[in-house]
């Protein structure tokens, strides 16, 4: 059960049992998110929501390392090269 | 892509259900199998056989179009409309798919007791409204009760006639390799807008459904285009991609998507990635898929975008001799992937 | 939308097909072990852009496609009892039990009910005092913290017509079981990059050790999945073993510790059968006692019940990899989405549904 959808959080709050509930926004739509499970997520910040809880507050910094890398690589000499290197 | 992989059909009978299945209504291949397998066979004619929106009759010369839609919508009131304008939009809709103007349009209503009766005036208000927007009068009707419990508050059928355009053939057989295939505006709309509803989405700017009347946008198209319009059809129950593979499989072509031109709000897709779906398969209003002549494309879609309800038209694929009955896609990062038709609702993904 | 559409550019991901074929010198099988994962490959045609020499093999990471028959004859058997609303995810309504499935079910007037998450059942069970409302709590251990704070939820409310039907299986024993069997072509794995973010990546830390052989924790988008792809590939030409971790923007080496214990407090760790390949020893949680009053296999005593697999199906030696979907002699014949023989063509992110509904070949 893997699907998880980063979205930004906008509110958070805290109902009767002492669970910290939010909203957190998704492109353009928003919805209700448990977040007691990422404590220090506050308004601005992104997480990854999986069947309406929050599992991890996503981290801006790593998530850049995938296009440094990328970056290292180099610009593609050739972009025509077809990408189905299978027979 | 050779011509063997795609060949994984395994009929079923349909003794093999014992019980209709919310599935059979999904527009799927439950669907298709009850038409093909059970009202085909039981009706037996040229004109069903067709199996378009609308059946088209020869009378006095005149080419005269018929269609039946029935509305079952939960909830009964949604954003941006209701079950009335929903199933008067829905018949104008599949008349104008036949290229037909609306003469007149039938009402039968089946309600269930204990229904408000402001409930029931909001939904006339709403048919009568949106008929009269089209210009087209509500004739006759009908109207049952049924107890307590058995059925959703109201189901609607309307059924219309239309006069069809002179100097246009629309049939599904006509799509031909070559041509160019085009939706009308931003997909998905409609189902989402429900499911928000449904399951308490909110949205920055309130998603409306787009049910909307399409005979002046189809006016305008057919103006320019005319007989180079082979195919036009409203992708409702099962989305774009149940649509395609509909027409694919009557014309015995192959359709060739690009994802990355299906014009889909950000909206939309956030909904889609959290609940798991995919936009392709969610259905639509106020939308038409066009198939139209290559020499005709660039005209069709500038008529399309020139009116309000088609003002996100976009050209999305082609017709291609490959893979006959099967529609391909173009993914975002260059991937190959067959567009499917799914057995009945679409579930969402988990995982 | 961020996050998330610069982890599908097509520039990028060319790139690394790119990287990987100047760096690949001999064949090497590398296997996923999540459905997410799987259905990303296949949709975006991500194995397809690989050298030849690369196999990837589609691993159990399926949770609908591993819940034990049993338990699922057992689900059925419950919702089929008047006055039980049956609630699950999506993609457990259609699996196939012996004799029928949860949709089928609903179709002759039991209550069965699609939930997106589990504290909506919960709130079922609220407004419906007179009905018992049974969660269906299947997957792997992304999904358990959501499970768990539902019943834990459930138990400090008093809700007592709610209760929870588990059948949670674990990563970690699943690979020991695929990496230790004599006839395991595995060289290197692609760890569940959810599962990681709740669990973190310790244990993989002895696995990757007594087996020699690399693991990377990898994200779900065609980047993610490509870089996850590069990362093992480099180690095993560089002849690396060990952990390393591709999702560093959701997993750390600790994981969620919050949700950890939670974990710990609902759950306890118990032996499970894996439908398709059989029991695998300490891979499951189950409700601790103290919890008893919310399990529904307590709860409802369903009888003995006796399962029955169609013979043809394959499932097991897909699932562990051993044999691809097209390599079935029912596949895409008397075994289609619409007439499914066994799990992994039913659930979307099972790898015999994904390879049918995108169209790969026998």
């Amino acid at each position: 059960m893997c699907l998880g959808v980063p979205g930004q959080v906008v509110r958070v709050e805290t109902n009767d049992l002492g669970m910290t509930m939010g909203v957190v926004k998704f492109g353009g739509i928003s919805k209700e998110v448990c977040l007691m499970y990422t404590p220090d997520a506050g308004v601005g910040d992104w997480v990854l929501v999986h069947v309406g809880f929050a599992i991890s507050k996503l981290d801006e910094e790593s998530a850049k390392e995938v296009f440094a890398t990328l970056e290292a690589m180099g610009d593609l000499a050739d972009l025509s090269e077809p990408p189905d290197a299978k027979g | 892509m050779s011509d063997e992989r795609f060949d994984l059909s395994c009929p079923v009978p349909l003794s093999n259900y014992p019980h209709v299945l919310l599935a059979h209504g999904g527009g799927g291949r439950l669907t298709q199998r009850l038409i093909d397998q059970l009202f085909v066979p039981a009706f037996d004619n040229a004109l069903l056989s067709e199996l378009h929106d609308g059946a088209v009759l020869n009378v006095g010369g005149k080419r005269l179009a018929f269609s039946t839609d029935s509305f079952v919508v939960k909830p009964l009131f949604f954003p941006g409309g209701d079950i009335g304008s929903l199933a008067v939009h829905g018949t104008v809709n599949d008349l104008a798919m036949c290229g037909a103007r609306p003469l007149a349009l039938s009402a039968g209503l089946i309600l269930e007791e204990g229904l408000p009766m402001e409930d029931l005036r909001r939904i006339v208000g709403s048919m009568r409204d949106a008929a009269s927007k089209v210009g087209v009068p509500i004739v006759t009707g009908d109207t049952k009760v049924v107890d307590r419990g058995k059925g959703d508050g109201v189901f609607v059928n309307v059924t219309g006639v239309g006069l069809v355009r002179d100097g246009i053939e629309i049939a599904p057989r006509r799509a031909r390799p070559g041509d160019a295939v085009l939706v009308s505006g931003e997909i998905a709309v409609h189902g989402i807008a429900i499911m928000s509803v449904r399951e308490g989405l909110r949205f920055d700017t309130e998603l409306v459904s787009d049910s909307a009347p399409l005979d002046g946008l189809v006016d305008g198209l057919l103006a320019v285009a005319g007989e180079n319009v082979h195919v036009l059809r409203d992708p409702t129950r099962g989305g774009v991609a149940s649509t395609l593979n509909e027409i694919a499989g009557q014309a015995n072509v192959g359709i060739r998507l690009e994802e990355s031109r299906i014009p889909v709000s950000e909206a939309v897709r956030g909904a889609c990635e959290i609940l798991g779906l995919d936009p392709l398969y969610v259905a639509n209003e106020g939308k038409c898929l066009v198939i139209v002549a290559p020499e005709a494309a660039d005209a069709a879609l500038a008529a399309l975008r020139s009116h309000p309800l088609g003002a996100s038209a976009a050209r999305i694929g082609e017709v291609v001799p490959d893979h006959p009955g099967k529609v391909v896609m173009k993914s975002r990062i260059g991937g190959l992937r067959v567009v499917d038709l799914l057995t009945g609702e679409q579930l969402p993904r988990i995982c | 939308m961020r996050f998330v559409d610069e982890y599908r550019s097509e520039e990028s991901v060319r790139k690394f097909a790119r990287a990987i074929r100047g760096l690949v010198t001999r064949p090497w099988t590398l296997m996923e072990i999540c459905g997410g994962q799987t259905h990303t490959l296949i949709r975006f045609g991500i194995d397809e852009m690989l050298p030849p020499s690369v196999t990837m093999v589609h691993g159990p990471g399926c949770p609908v496609c591993v819940t034990p028959l049993e338990m699922l004859d057992r689900a059925l058997a419950i919702a089929a009892r008047p006055g039980v609303i049956f609630t699950s995810f999506g993609d457990m309504l259609r699996v196939p039990g012996s004799k029928t499935d949860l949709l089928s079910l609903k179709a002759s007037g039991a209550d069965v009910r699609m939930v997106y998450s589990p504290l909506d059942a919960v709130e079922i069970a609220k407004r419906n005092a007179g009905k018992e409302v049974v969660f269906f709590a299947v997957g792997f251990e992304t999904t358990a913290p959501a499970n768990a704070t539902a019943v834990w939820q459930a138990k400090k409310l008093g809700i007592r017509n709610f209760s929870l039907l588990v059948s949670h299986v674990l990563v970690p024993p699943a690979m020991e079981v695929i990496l230790g069997s004599p006839t395991n072509r595995v060289q290197g794995f692609l760890a569940a990059g959810h599962v990681c973010t709740v669990m973190g990546y310790r244990e993989y830390e002895p696995i990757a050790a007594k087996y020699r052989i690399p693991v990377v924790v990898t994200g779900f988008e065609p980047l993610d999945l490509m870089q996850g792809i590069q990362m093992t590939l480099k180690a095993l030409e560089e002849g690396r073993f060990g952990v390393e971790n591709q999702y560093a923007r959701s997993v750390t080496r600790d994981g969620n510790v919050k949700a950890r214990a939670i974990l710990r407090e609902v759950f306890e760790v118990c032996d499970r059968p894996w439908r398709g390949i059989g029991v695998i020893p300490q891979s499951g949680w189950r409700l601790r006692d103290e919890y008893a009053g919310h399990d529904a296999v307590l709860k409802f005593d369903v009888g003995t019940i006796t399962t029955e697999e169609p013979s043809v199906c394959i499932a097991g030696q897909v699932l562990q990899g051993l044999k691809k979907p097209g390599d079935c002699a029912a596949f895409g014949k008397e075994c289609t989405p619409e007439r499914p023989l066994g799990a992994p063509m039913v659930s979307s992110e099972g790898a015999c549904a994904a390879y049918y509904n995108y169209g790969r070949g026998i």
